[in-house]
């Protein structure tokens, strides 16, 4: 019972702090309420018992990668932005496709969940918690994807050099 | 653990070796633009060549070792090899025909370069995937590095056009790739492709049909888009019109290689056993696109944006062999993509070097006349606008064939009619253009037009060869297809 209460309670942060996260005029306040919704999320790791990721999600999106954002958000120039408009006209249309998309999916889920075999739920992770866990399929099982991710970056890095620096 | 449980082995290193190739090539040439000044810059071009052969010989000692490396991450068969030397290839001919188009435009060549092998690098990894995450991250980093590259030129407003329409629609389709994994994983309990067939084979654990369907239609969503199939295909023309001419030809021919191969991979792997669900959205996504592609080209003036349309009706005609879902379907893919690379990336090279500096002269009417001003380029384009077409002799023809034969094996007979009717139409566009090349007097724009430089010529001639060599001699090519179109199962 308890459990619900905080699942929903966190899920209903993740959401909101999102919707906000897009709707918002200014820069800051998206980047605000960005962290509210980031601190959704840890709270659902933590429901887990997923200790590590919390402590990650804490430290390194909502410490580390929230402070970036906010330096580079106060480093362009914000007033000419805010003044631009923010949607056109198609947000209506727009608005209405996403309408559609999501009753699609609310329909398939509601016909299909009573289906929905779910697995037994974990053991308890042993001793060390699933810290051990976490190295085990992020530096063996996932290894690949976790190095080409690197060219991932190291291709978005150089991409956004070439596009920010001075021209000639 | 102990710690020699993480340590990859030998072979794993082997099966992934073209990637590392091209990553420590992109990295050495990144470096040495930094450090090397201006004399150097001819060499990174030579560099980058050097990288991608080097690349292709990684990819065949890989084959050597062959199997799953990497925790089932990668599978290294016939097929990923193909898809992995196809798109090499691909990139050797951007880069010959990229060299004096950089200098003509005094645009920089280092990071061209690195970008060029990154986005081949991540093709690389999608052709080898054997696991969702892979498929995704493959795809990003080829994605990444072409929305930079179509706007490469930045002082160009239609490069930035091209590139910004690019990043915000393929950003957004990737989501719905993303979202349909998620989807995956949490029905199948796995991302690997092998493992989500098994579960979807086993009749106790098979989950519900309508959600799996809905998980693939998402991913479909995503691998179309990239393939630019209707109704996901608004994006090409503005794109390819807009970006760099040696841009769009790569552009039009190495993702979109790469994509098909894990679209295929996906679709015939991990969800052949619901294969009935999901053909009949693919057969109406098929004859959507030869349609779309076909009739828009009609009545376009561009010679880009006519090829990109040309692109869209060609990535249909690859769908008729998805439909197919078979063997020798798969056999004609991958063929039909191996021939369209070549007719493609010719007929862009000759619009590098025609265009001249800005791209000026991209209109069908500014080719009138040269076939009596410069009788060879001419040529060339004649052979590879009749391979466009599909006519004998020509690797189009045999990609036409081997497709609609496995269509027709298929049972396809309304997809292979209206296939073949599409075809016909086609065949005006692509004649208007021969038409306009010998039947028209020289205008302005033949004037004064310089010689073909020494990488363009190396491109034209080449993608002309290797266009004829398919027409003549298809089972060069053919048999390797056909042996490795067995996708693991």
């Amino acid at each position: 019972m308890l459990d619900a209460v905080f699942f929903y309670t966190f899920a209903l942060m993740t959401l909101t702090g999102a919707v906000l996260t897009i709707t918002r005029k200014s820069a800051v306040h998206s980047a605000i309420w960005l962290i509210v919704s980031l601190l959704g999320v840890a709270g659902l790791y933590l429901l887990q018992q997923a200790e590590f990721l919390f402590a990650v999600q804490i430290v390194l999106y909502i410490g580390g990668i929230m402070v970036l954002f906010l330096f580079v958000i106060m480093l362009v120039n914000l007033d000419e932005a805010a003044k631009q408009r923010q949607f056109n006209n198609q947000r209506w249309i727009a608005l209405g496709c996403a309408v559609i998309v999501g009753a699609e999916i609310l329909y398939v889920l509601a016909k299909g969940t009573a289906s929905l075999s779910l697995p037994a739920p974990a053991a308890a992770p042993a001793a060390g918690g699933n810290t051990e866990q976490i190295a085990v399929s992020l530096f063996r099982d996932y290894l690949l994807p976790f190095e080409a991710a690197s060219l991932l970056l190291l291709a978005a890095i150089v991409g956004s050099v070439i596009m920010a620096k001075r021209r000639a | 653990m102990p710690l020699a449980n993480f340590i990859p082995t030998a072979d794993d290193y082997l099966r992934y070796l073209p990637e590392i190739i091209l990553t420590v090539v992109g990295v050495v040439i990144m470096f040495l633009e930094a450090v090397g000044g201006e004399r150097r810059k001819p060499a990174l071009g030579w560099l980058a060549g050097a990288g991608l052969l080097a690349a292709i010989w990684g990819s065949v000692v890989a084959l050597g070792v062959g199997g799953t490396g990497f925790q089932n991450m990668v599978i290294v068969d016939g097929f990923a090899t193909f898809f992995r030397i196809l798109v090499l290839v691909i990139g050797l001919l951007t880069i010959v025909s990229s060299t004096q188009y950089l200098d003509r435009e005094k645009a920089n060549a280092g990071e061209f370069h690195a970008l060029l092998l990154f986005s081949i690098a991540g093709q690389c990894v999608m052709a080898s995937a054997n696991e969702l995450i892979m498929v995704f991250i493959g795809l990003e980093i080829s994605s990444i590095a072409s929305y930079i590259l179509a706007g490469y030129l930045r002082d160009d407003r239609r490069n930035n056009e091209s590139a910004l329409k690019y990043f915000l629609l393929g950003s957004f389709a990737t989501a719905f790739l993303l979202y349909g994994v998620a989807w995956v994983y949490g029905l199948t309990g796995s991302t690997n492709l092998a493992e989500v067939r098994r579960v979807l084979m086993t009749p106790e654990s098979a989950p519900n049909l309508v959600l799996m369907g809905t998980a693939a239609a998402l991913m479909f969503v995503g691998f179309a888009f990239k393939v630019s199939a209707a109704p996901f295909q608004v994006w090409a023309p503005d794109v390819y019109q807009g970006a760099p001419a040696p841009v769009s030809a790569f552009m039009s021919t190495g993702p979109k290689a790469a994509a098909f191969a894990v679209f295929l991979r996906v679709f015939i792997t991990a969800f052949g056993p619901i294969a009935t669900r999901w053909e009949p959205f693919v057969w109406g996504s098929a004859i959507a696109t030869m349609i779309v592609g076909n009739f828009a080209a009609l009545t376009q003036t561009n010679i880009k944006r006519l090829l990109a349309y040309s692109s869209i009706a060609h990535a249909g005609y690859v769908l008729v062999a998805v439909t197919a879902h078979s063997e020798i379907g798969t056999a004609a893919a991958m063929f039909y993509l191996a021939a369209y690379a070549f007719m493609q990336i010719g007929a862009f090279a000759v619009v590098t070097w025609f265009s001249r500096q800005g791209e000026k002269f991209v209109n069908v009417d500014d080719l009138a006349g040269l076939g009596e001003r410069q009788p060879m380029v001419a040529a060339m384009l004649t052979i590879f606008l009749l391979s466009l077409i599909g006519v004998p002799l020509t690797g189009g023809f045999f990609g036409k064939f081997y497709i609609f034969r496995a269509a027709l094996d298929s049972n396809l007979v309304w997809l292979t009619v209206i296939g073949l009717l599409n075809s016909a139409v086609a065949a005006y566009y692509y004649l208007r253009l021969i038409v306009v090349m010998y039947m028209k007097e020289p205008g302005a724009a033949t004037e004064n037009i310089g010689p073909v430089s020494a990488g363009l010529r190396v491109a034209i001639l080449g993608s002309a060869l290797a266009t004829l060599v398919l027409g003549i001699f298809p089972s060069l090519v053919l048999d390797f297809a056909g042996r490795s179109a067995a996708l693991v199962k």
